[in-house]
C-alpha cells in the first residue's frame, strides 16, 4: 500500500478535485493496485540513461517571436460561465 | 448507391453520376437509421446542407470535394462545438478551427459530424464517455461489443458506412485498437507528422493524429491531406510530405521485416497469433525477408505510458477550471470551491483517476521515482526501435491482443482495460508510425487487426506494405 486516505485527500486538493468519502476510498484502490503495477519499472537499469522528454527525430523548426493580434477579447470571453465588463468573473476573493 | 471507397465516390462526382447533395442525403438517412449505435456526440443535418452550398462552389480538383468525412470530438471545429466527451466541455464553441479539420476544410471534405470518444481521450473501449458508449457497428443483436476506444465512433462510423474517412488521435493505442476492433484501416502517423494544434490536448509528447478509412489507398489520400507543418505546434515537424497515394507500391522484394518475439504474450488469442502467422507467411509469399528480432523493453511499455500519459495530462486539464470557457459549478462559496466542484463535477471517473495519478508522480518526493524514472526507460524503449530499424525495414505484429469485447467487459478493472494497448503504446512512446489493418477473423466472424510499424517519417513504407497485405483479403 503506497498511499492512504489522507494522500489521496492531499493530492485531490492539489489538483483541485473535491471527493466525496466514498470517491476516494474507490481510487484508493485503484491508484493503489496501478502504483503497485508500475513498480516493474525499478527492475531496469536506468544508470546512464538521459530521460526522453521530446521523441522528434527531425530539429524543431523555429519562428520568429513577433506579436500578433490573433483575437478579440470578445471571442476570447465568449465561452466564458460568467464575465463582466470584458473580463472573467469569478467569485469574490478580498471581501 | 453503394460507396466502397474515396477514389470511387469521386469518380462518381467526376463523371457527374451523383451530385454532392446527393451524397449528403444518402450518408444523413444512413447516420437516422444508425441512431442506436451512438457514434456521434454532435450530428447536424442543416450543418451539413450548409456545407453542401459552400463545397459546390470549389474547384474540381480539390482532392476531397464532396467526400463525406467524420471528425473525432476532440478537433476544435469552428461550426460544431467540441466536447472532447467531457461534461467539463459540454457547451464549448471553438471560436477556431484546429489545423488538421482545416485542411481537410480546405480540400473540400463534408462534414458530417463530431464522433464519441473516451472522455479526453482516455481509454480503450470509448465507454467513459459522458455521452455514454458507442456500440460496435458488428455487433450481433443479443450481445453488444465495443468499437474499442479512444477513437471508437470515428472507427465505428467508417465501419457502419456513415462516412468514408474519419480523424483520430492516437496516444496510446487510439486509432490502431478501434481500427482493429471494428475492422477498417487505421494509420497513426509519425510523432510530429500532423500539427496538434486546436486538438484538445490529452498527453502532449505521444499525442498525434491520424485517419480512419475503408482501405489503404484512402488513408494515404486522407494522411496527404492532413500531415504538414504548423508554426502553431512548436513539435511539428518541417519534412516533406511525399504523394503517399501516388507512390504506393505493393512490391515488397527485398524489405526486411521484423518480428518481435516480445510480442507473443499470455492472453492473446490462438486466433490473433494465427492471423499474424499467416501475414508473415504472405509477406515472405511477396517477396519479404523475415527476421525474428527482440525488443526486450517492451514489457516496461505499458507502466511507462500510465506514468508518463497521466502525468502530462494532470498539467495538460488543468485549464479546465471554469473561469475561461466550459461548465462551472452552481453557486460557489469561494475561488476554490469553485475550482474543486467545477472539476470535481465536470470529470468523469476514468479522467480523475489519471489526473490524480500524474499529480502524484509529479509532487515533490516522487517525481524522481516516478516520473523521471519512466522518461529513462522511455528513452531505452525508444532505442529498442532505432537499433532494430538499423537492419529491419519494419515491423509486423498483431494490434490488440484480443477481437472486440463485450461493452461493459474490463470496466472495474483499470489495469486489464489498460492491457489492451500493449502492442500499440511501444511505437507511441518511440513516436514511430503506425499503421493497423483488418486481417481475418475470428470463430465469431468478428475483425483482428495486424499493425506494421516503420521508422520515423517512413510512412511511405508501412503503406506500401500494408497496400500489399490487404490483398489477400480481397
Amino acid at each position: 500500500m503506497k498511499l492512504d486516505i489522507n494522500t489521496i485527500n492531499k493530492i485531490a486538493k492539489l489538483a483541485r478535485i473535491r471527493l466525496s468519502e466514498e470517491e476516494a476510498k474507490d481510487l484508493l484502490k485503484d491508484m493503489n493496485s496501478i502504483l503497485d503495477w508500475v513498480e516493474q519499472l525499478n527492475e531496469v537499469n536506468t544508470d546512464s540513461v538521459e530521460p526522453l522528454a521530446n521523441i522528434s527525430s527531425s530539429i524543431l523548426p523555429q519562428r520568429k517571436d513577433e506579436a500578433k493580434d490573433i483575437n478579440s477579447a470578445d471571442e476570447i470571453l465568449k465561452n466564458s460561465p460568467d464575465k463582466l465588463e470584458g473580463y472573467f468573473a469569478v467569485p469574490k476573493v478580498v471581501e | 448507391m453503394d460507396f466502397k471507397s474515396i477514389s470511387q465516390l469521386k469518380s462518381l462526382l467526376d463523371e457527374n453520376k451523383i451530385s454532392i447533395k446527393e451524397i449528403a442525403e444518402t450518408y444523413i438517412k444512413r447516420i437516422k437509421e444508425k441512431k442506436e449505435l451512438n457514434i456521434f456526440i454532435y450530428f447536424n443535418e442543416d450543418k451539413i446542407y450548409e456545407q453542401v452550398k459552400e463545397i459546390e462552389k470549389l474547384p474540381n480538383d480539390k482532392t476531397l470535394k464532396g467526400i463525406p468525412i467524420s471528425v473525432k470530438d476532440l478537433f476544435c471545429t469552428s461550426n460544431m462545438p467540441t466536447t472532447a466527451a467531457s461534461k467539463i466541455l459540454e457547451n464549448f464553441k471553438p471560436t477556431y478551427e484546429s489545423f488538421v479539420t482545416q485542411k481537410l476544410i480546405d480540400q473540400g471534405s463534408m462534414f458530417i459530424g463530431k464522433t464519441n470518444l473516451d472522455e479526453f481521450a482516455m481509454g480503450s473501449a470509448t465507454n467513459t464517455s459522458y455521452f455514454g458508449n458507442t456500440i460496435n457497428p458488428l455487433s450481433k443483436n443479443d450481445n453488444p461489443l465495443a468499437p474499442g476506444g479512444s477513437s471508437g465512433g470515428s472507427a465505428a462510423a467508417v465501419a457502419a458506412d456513415l462516412c468514408l474517412g474519419a480523424t483520430g488521435t492516437d496516444t496510446g493505442g487510439s486509432i490502431r485498437q478501434p481500427a482493429s476492433f471494428c475492422g477498417v484501416v487505421g494509420i497513426k502517423p509519425t510523432y510530429g507528422l500532423c500539427s496538434r494544434w486546436g486538438i484538445a490536448a490529452f498527453a502532449s509528447s505521444l499525442d498525434q493524429a491520424g485517419v480512419f478509412s475503408k482501405n489503404v489507398t484512402d488513408a494515404s489520400i486522407l494522411l496527404e491531406e492532413i500531415a504538414g507543418h504548423d508554426q502553431r505546434d512548436s513539435t511539428s515537424s518541417n519534412v516533406q510530405i511525399p504523394s503517399f497515394s501516388k507512390n504506393l507500391n505493393p512490391s515488397l522484394e527485398g524489405k526486411i521485416v521484423g518480428i518481435p518475439k516480445e510480442y507473443t504474450v499470455d492472453g492473446t488469442s490462438d486466433e490473433i497469433n494465427g492471423v499474424w502467422e499467416e501475414a508473415i507467411k504472405s509477406l515472405e509469399k511477396k517477396g519479404a525477408k523475415i527476421k525474428y528480432i527482440s525488443l526486450p523493453h517492451t514489457k516496461y511499455a505499458l507502466p511507462t505510458y500510465y506514468i508518463i500519459a497521466p502525468a502530462e495530462a494532470s498539467s495538460n486539464l488543468a485549464r479546465y477550471d471554469g473561469v475561461k470557457y466550459g461548465y462551472r459549478a452552481k453557486n460557489p462559496k469561494s475561488l476554490d470551491d469553485m475550482y474543486e466542484i467545477t472539476r470535481s463535477e465536470g470529470f468523469g471517473k476514468e479522467v480523475k483517476r489519471r489526473i490524480l495519478i500524474g499529480t502524484y508522480v509529479l509532487s515533490a518526493g516522487y517525481y524522481d521515482a516516478y516520473y523521471l524514472k519512466a522518461q529513462k526507460v522511455r528513452k531505452l524503449i525508444a532505442n529498442d526501435f532505432v537499433q532494430v530499424f538499423s537492419d529491419c525495414d519494419l515491423i509486423l505484429t498483431p494490434t490488440a491482443p484480443s477481437a472486440a469485447f463485450p461493452l461493459n467487459e474490463k470496466q472495474n478493472d483499470p489495469i486489464k482495460m489498460y492491457l489492451n494497448d500493449i502492442f500499440t503504446v511501444p511505437a507511441s512512446l518511440a513516436g514511430i508510425p503506425g499503421i493497423s489493418i483488418p486481417y481475418g477473423h475470428d470463430k465469431q466472424g468478428l475483425p483482428l487487426g495486424i499493425q506494421l510499424l516503420g521508422k520515423h517519417y517512413n510512412e511511405q513504407e508501412i503503406l506500401n506494405a500494408a497496400f500489399a497485405l490487404e490483398k489477400d483479403y480481397e
